[in-house]
């Protein structure tokens, strides 16, 4: 947890505090965040967390759940915008849900973000070609063609898959299913 | 075994002497495991009775307070008391009858999702899906609710799991759950900078609340009070925390609160927050509370600090653990104490100038505020419990409580029916302590049906029944606010509430003339078994001081009448 407060001076010297040298520090950071939280695998307890997140009006961007390689542990990643919500807040609120073991605050510099995606597009004979074009640019895969539409898996940043998916509405979009983000801290030498 | 046996094993091994509740049909085979458990089980006549019974035994005590329900309406019907606890952070275990196993999700007769239906505010709760899980949840349960911030856990157990066999054997390691530490020692670094702090304020004021009653720390509370000359306010929660007749005391704060309690916040350099969460009763307009005050918070839950208002020096712990070390840290520094005397010298003018006032009835009238002082008069060492309204915040202004555990109301959710059930609670915690009901005649008709528990389990609990046949801060507001334009706040003349008590088989007593009040009242003391007066004070009394809705704390409005009232 960020610790809030601040320290001015070596604790233990007879200096006493001026109270005018004390801040509270801002409680919003401005950017998205990307929260792992490591839950236990009981009955119920992404309605705890889901349940927290309505009732105290956080808003969550993204939400993914899936199990780890402990299997007893699930993880649920979301995404929050830290513009509208004090992080450290949510944070906090998280921690006193009994099943919720630990959370990761994930440090953009230091993490790898992924989501996929599965663009399904009107393909007329004409535009085909454009396609599998930013397909290709994109590095996406086709996973299934038919007589009138396409079907594109797409992999990477948040940021990759909006910008696919403006490339590629243009053309028609059918429909869009995203799974939210997962992420990874980076490895250390 | 049989796991509603064990059931019954675990509840004593957890130390549980005494259980509130009313059996059904989901939980018979938890009622057959009563009938030869080590403990009283007292039968009330409405759930929601038996959550604040729970609440008021664990109040009173500082135990964890246990009800038990039976699945689908009886279960629902605990819902209030258990939003209260989580409002009020009240130790409690409630224990619900399920419908069994494979009926559940079947819509079956009397079930009802009430794990789901009170996620919101249970500290944490359990569904067993396996006998053997029982004994174990129980344990789980009370280390969650009675550590930490305490507040109410649910354990649900279907029908057919509690009559199933298993190998019970007692447990004897401590309960070590992988999600839940929390943090009781304080960081001392942080405690050393909050002395420092407090050492340079020239206007300090200790903002506590009902973290210091339910952590047990009125001592550690009133040592720290004396390292210096602090003055100290307290909210409605935290009423006896510090005693009333203390040099230091500046009266409750808030809504209702004293003038100088809260023109002390709003003056003050420093609030040092003891087990407080500066809710918006606290604070009225959150944007101009307190402009000047940098804020030390003390709470054993982390996610109260920087909540509604910015911390400045956090310091997550147990008051209990904390306040000592912070007491000895600020005397090491020695400070003069000289630099509090201007401060002193205003809070003393406020205190002279502003006290608490009400117009006296000229006419052998009851004046409401009058009551609880003839209360204090000839019960001082009661345990008090109160339901929500006009009465309850005279019980608070007037009564002057001196010690912890009471003075019993519902503070958070404002659960008006509150009082009669948690004084039964009380009153089977405490036997020999006399506990009086402060009760409000549209608060005590919401769970009235308790006084037939007092009286077949014998419980001499006394019903002090303030009756302006209103209800009245409803009133209070529909005239301030509204216009004047009363809507059904009206309570008329019924019931009888003398003949009432009778029919219930307790002693009913009434009385309307000032001079009479306290000998009444001694009456009712003294007669044996549960009585309820029935005193008819003034109809139309406002409560004040008043924060009017909405505004800042300095705007606060004083009675009218007082001399040199510059409220409004």
């Amino acid at each position: 947890m960020r610790r809030v407060g601040v320290v001015m001076m070596e604790a233990g010297t007879p200096q006493l505090v001026k109270l005018e040298d004390l801040h509270v520090p801002g409680q919003l950071s401005g950017r998205k965040h990307i929260l792992s939280i490591l839950v236990e695998n009981k009955p119920g307890v992404l309605a705890r967390v889901a349940g927290l997140f309505s009732r105290r009006g956080f808003n969550i961007d993204t939400l993914a759940v899936g199990p780890t390689d402990d299997p007893s542990v699930s993880r649920i990643t979301l995404t929050l915008d830290g513009a509208v919500h004090p992080i450290d807040q949510v944070t906090k609120q998280l921690h006193k849900l009994v099943n919720v073991l630990k959370i990761r605050d994930m440090e953009p510099e230091e993490t790898v973000a992924r989501e996929m995606a599965l663009f399904k597009v009107s393909s007329a004979v004409e535009n085909r070609a454009e396609i599998i074009q930013f397909a290709e640019i994109f590095r996406a895969k086709i996973v299934d063609v038919a007589r009138r539409t396409m079907t594109i898996e797409v992999t990477g940043s948040a940021d990759k898959i909006e910008a696919f998916e403006r490339m590629v509405r243009p053309h028609g979009l059918v429909e869009m299913v995203r799974t939210g983000e997962i992420a990874i801290g980076r490895g250390h030498e | 075994m049989r796991a509603a046996d064990a059931l019954m094993e675990s509840l004593k091994a957890e130390g549980v002497t005494d259980v509130f509740g009313i059996p059904g049909g989901a939980n018979l085979p938890i009622y057959d495991a009563v009938v030869d458990a080590d403990f009283r089980h007292v039968q009330v006549r409405h759930e929601q009775g038996a959550g604040h019974a729970a609440e008021g035994y664990a109040r009173a005590s500082g135990k964890v307070g246990v009800a038990f329900a039976t699945s689908g309406p009886g279960a629902t019907n605990l819902i209030t008391a258990i939003a209260d606890a989580m409002l009020d952070s009240t130790p409690t275990v409630f224990i619900t009858g399920q419908v069994r196993t494979e009926l559940i999700g079947t819509d079956g007769f009397q079930e009802a999702d009430i794990l789901g239906a009170t996620l919101p505010f249970v500290k944490h709760s359990f569904q067993a899906t396996d006998p053997r899980q029982i004994p174990e949840y129980v344990h789980e349960a009370f280390h969650v609710a009675s550590t930490g911030r305490p507040g109410p856990v649910l354990l649900d157990i279907p029908q057919d799991l509690s009559r199933a066999d298993i190998d019970y054997e007692p447990r004897t390691e401590p309960v070590e759950l992988p999600g839940y530490k929390p943090s009781l020692e304080g960081n001392i670094k942080q405690i050393r900078i909050a002395a420092k702090a407090m050492a340079n304020a020239r206007r300090p004021i200790f903002y506590t609340g009902g973290g210091v009653i339910n952590g047990n720390a009125a001592e550690e509370l009133r040592e720290l009070a004396a390292s210096d000359r602090f003055p100290v306010t307290s909210t409605l929660m935290g009423l006896g925390g510090y005693p009333a007749s203390g040099e230091h005391w500046l009266g409750m704060l808030g809504m209702h609160g004293t003038y100088t309690a809260n023109h002390a916040m709003d003056k003050a350099d420093l609030i040092v927050a003891i087990g407080a969460r500066f809710d918006d009763r606290i604070t009225g307009k959150l944007s101009e509370f307190a402009p000047h005050a940098k804020v030390i918070h003390i709470d054993v839950d982390p996610a109260e600090i920087s909540k509604n208002v910015g911390a400045h020096i956090p310091i997550v712990g147990d008051v209990k653990q904390v306040l000592p070390k912070l007491t000895r840290e600020y005397r090491a520094l020695q400070t003069d104490s000289s630099r509090l005397d201007e401060w002193w010298a205003t809070l003393r003018g406020w205190l002279r100038e502003h006290p608490l006032y009400y117009e006296p009835a000229s006419d052998g009238e009851i004046k409401p505020q009058a009551m609880i002082e003839a209360l204090h008069r000839v019960a001082p060492d009661a345990i008090i419990t109160s339901d929500v309204g006009q009465h309850q915040m005279w019980a608070a202004q007037y009564f002057g409580f001196e010690q912890p555990r009471h003075w019993i109301n519902s503070g958070g959710l404002g659960t008006m029916g509150f009082g009669l059930p948690a004084a039964v609670g009380a009153k089977v915690a405490c036997p020999d302590q006399t506990v009086v009901c402060v009760a409000g005649d549209g608060s005590l008709i919401m769970n009235v049906q308790e006084l037939a528990t007092c009286v077949s389990e014998q419980i001499p609990v006394k019903v002090f029944l303030m009756n302006n046949g209103y209800m009245g801060m409803v009133r209070q507001w529909q005239e301030l606010f509204w216009d004047r334009r009363y809507s059904s706040v009206v309570m008329g003349s019924s019931p009888d509430w003398v003949k009432l008590a009778e029919a219930f088989g307790a002693t009913g007593l009434r009385v309307d003339r000032a001079e009479d009040l306290e000998g009444t009242m001694r009456q009712a003391l003294e007669t044996e078994g549960p009585v309820l007066l029935d005193v008819r004070v003034t109809a139309e009394e406002n409560c004040f001081p008043m924060i009017p809705p909405g505004e800042a704390a300095r705007d606060l409005v004083e009675a009218p009448g007082l001399k040199g009232s510059v409220g409004g």
